[in-house]
């Protein structure tokens, strides 16, 4: 279903940031699995005090929406007192790479 | 594939440029041609036009949207340009283009955009009959339309000045304003009087889809002078050197998801990519202001000494950074300084510190020109006419682009203030000079194209 809005590119960026704390990627994964998302690769590291994990994420067999999967993101990150962000992969690629 | 191709401070910046520092993809606009809209009848050559905007322009704002969603960028404005008006309403014998106005309003409504420009013509050697039948129908068009923008270029490098033309737009926005007294006069932020105007500049209120533009096109208006001010302050004190290259690598990251989103766009819409314009544009939101950048490098307020030097180096940098980063760069590219729409320059015009004549001397090293200033509503014709010919001439001579939008705010005296609300922001009304130039705006006929037109 993704796929047919964001077109040939099925890979999204996951972002987290936030206070550390116990659970954070298996409560992430949960979602993402649940919506069908495959987790190509992760990140985590600590910037400025604050939690920062990136997660690349296969969306082409997803099995709801891309708009779907953010809010379920976001509420998950609002429930964690976290900040989760989803956007299509270009955006890193078009600003950091030529 | 791996997350590893970008550190995390990368992610983390492109994040913190959009989630705090106001960066955001400030126009989509469609340029759309209506020359195939003529029609001896003009109620029949405004449905036409009606038509093929509701058709072309269907999909644009839910595909702004989409695309906003998809990259996690706002896109601010979904905004139409079309073909000046006076080249598709000559054709007609009407004696009034209201009608035409209204149509557009209409359409502009229908599609859910807010802005649409092209009410529009070009003077710049002499006029029509449907040049001087437009600009007649000019203050009323604005007065009883809410989208629809204006615009006449009155002057060129190539052509000289119009100074009849440059008169009569004088008396137009003491019309404009007149008819529009009950919200202070705020028909004239929506009327642009350029030197030098461009064909794709997607930007209000001066948009137009010029006759050397393909059928339908896509341009891109980026914004982020909070992003600019971020990395500034985040330097510290440096030297020039260092502070342009970091103006100019902040500039190329915005640029570059200007040319994402155009290029997303025009997939989505089966529209061609037209240009990037890569402006820094302030709103009145606290942090996107470019007066507040101009601080950061060490000016106490905007508008004394140093200003005009620190703007030149921030617009020159702005426009070497984002050369890089985009295919196709147009329209006006480079700093804007509409004094209602940036706090920065509101305090300071409020305080004194920055003075009309400081401001054109700002628009001889900027982007476009005197935008957005509120003026005392008894100001004379005359003196509003020269001071477009003042900024007509500063383009003409330096080959650039150069505007004037002011609003003489009926009942209101010099340090009021006025509420145009949104985007347009409030302005203190500002001091003109009070001498006449009546003599000389009546002279009429033409400003000589100068010696920088015989390049041949």
């Amino acid at each position: 279903m993704i796929a047919a809005s964001l077109g040939y590119c099925l890979r999204i960026i996951v972002t987290v940031i936030g206070k550390d704390r116990v659970g954070i990627i298996a409560s992430v994964s949960a979602v993402l699995a649940e919506a069908g998302a495959n987790i190509l690769d992760l990140s985590q590291s600590v910037m400025d005090e604050f939690f920062v994990m990136i997660m690349m994420v296969d969306v082409g067999h997803a099995v709801v929406p891309f708009d779907e999967l953010k809010s379920r993101l976001n509420s998950k990150g609002e429930e964690m007192g976290l900040r989760i962000d989803a956007q299509h992969e270009d955006v890193f690629k078009f600003m950091h790479r030529i | 594939m791996s997350v590893s191709r970008y550190s995390p401070q990368e992610i983390v910046e492109t994040i913190r440029m959009v989630q705090m520092e106001n960066l955001d993809i400030r126009t989509i606009t469609m340029g759309i041609s209506l020359r195939d809209c003529s029609h001896p009848d003009l109620a029949v050559a405004a449905t036409k036009a009606y038509d093929k905007i509701c058709r072309l322009a269907e999909n644009l704002v839910r595909t702004g949207d989409e695309i906003a969603s998809e990259y996690g960028i706002p896109v601010i404005n979904k905004r139409i340009s079309v073909t000046p008006i006076a080249l598709v309403a000559e054709s007609s014998a009407a004696d009034s283009y209201v009608l035409m106005a209204e149509l557009l309003d209409r359409a502009a409504k229908q599609v859910g955009v807010n802005f649409l420009g092209g009410f529009s013509a070009l003077v710049q050697k002499g006029m029509t009959r449907g040049d001087a039948t437009l600009i007649a129908s000019i203050p009323q068009a604005l007065a009883v339309t809410e989208r629809v923008c204006a615009s006449v270029n009155i002057g060129t490098t190539k052509a000289g000045i119009n100074m009849d033309a440059v008169a009569l737009m004088g008396r137009t926005i003491i019309e404009t304003a007149r008819l529009t007294s009950a919200q202070d006069g705020l028909g004239c932020a929506k009327l642009v009087v350029f030197c030098n105007a461009v064909e794709d500049n997607p930007f209000m209120a001066g948009a137009f889809h010029g006759i050397g533009e393909p059928e339908c096109v896509i341009n891109v208006g980026v914004s982020g002078p909070g992003a600019v001010l971020r990395a500034i302050e985040k330097d510290g004190q440096t030297d020039f050197g260092t502070l342009a290259a970091t103006i100019k690598r902040t500039a190329f990251k915005i640029t570059r998801m200007g040319e994402l989103v155009g290029r997303a766009a025009s997939e989505k819409l089966s529209v061609p990519f037209g240009i990037v314009d890569l402006s820094l544009a302030p709103t009145p939101a606290l942090g996107d202001s470019v007066a507040r950048i101009l601080e950061a490098m060490g000016i106490e307020r905007v508008g004394t000494h140093g200003s005009t030097a620190a703007l030149a180096l921030l617009n020159d940098a702005v426009k070497k950074g984002g050369a890089m980063a985009s295919s196709y760069v147009g329209g006006l590219s480079g700093a804007f300084i509409p004094v209602s729409e940036d706090i920065g320059m509101i305090e300071a015009a409020g305080m004194g510190a920055l003075t009309f004549d400081k401001l054109e001397a700002l628009t001889c090293v900027c982007s476009v020109g005197l935008d957005m200033i509120a003026i005392p509503g008894d100001t004379p014709a005359e003196t509003i006419a020269a001071i477009i010919a003042d900024e007509a001439a500063i383009g003409m001579i330096n080959r650039k682009t150069t505007a004037v939008r002011l609003i003489p705010v009926p009942g209101k005296k010099v340090g009021d203030m006025v509420e145009f609300g949104g985007l347009l922001g409030r302005a203190p009304v500002m001091a003109v000079h009070r001498e006449s130039s009546a003599g000389f705006i009546n002279r009429g006929g033409r400003i000589p194209a100068p010696l920088q037109a015989l390049n041949n």
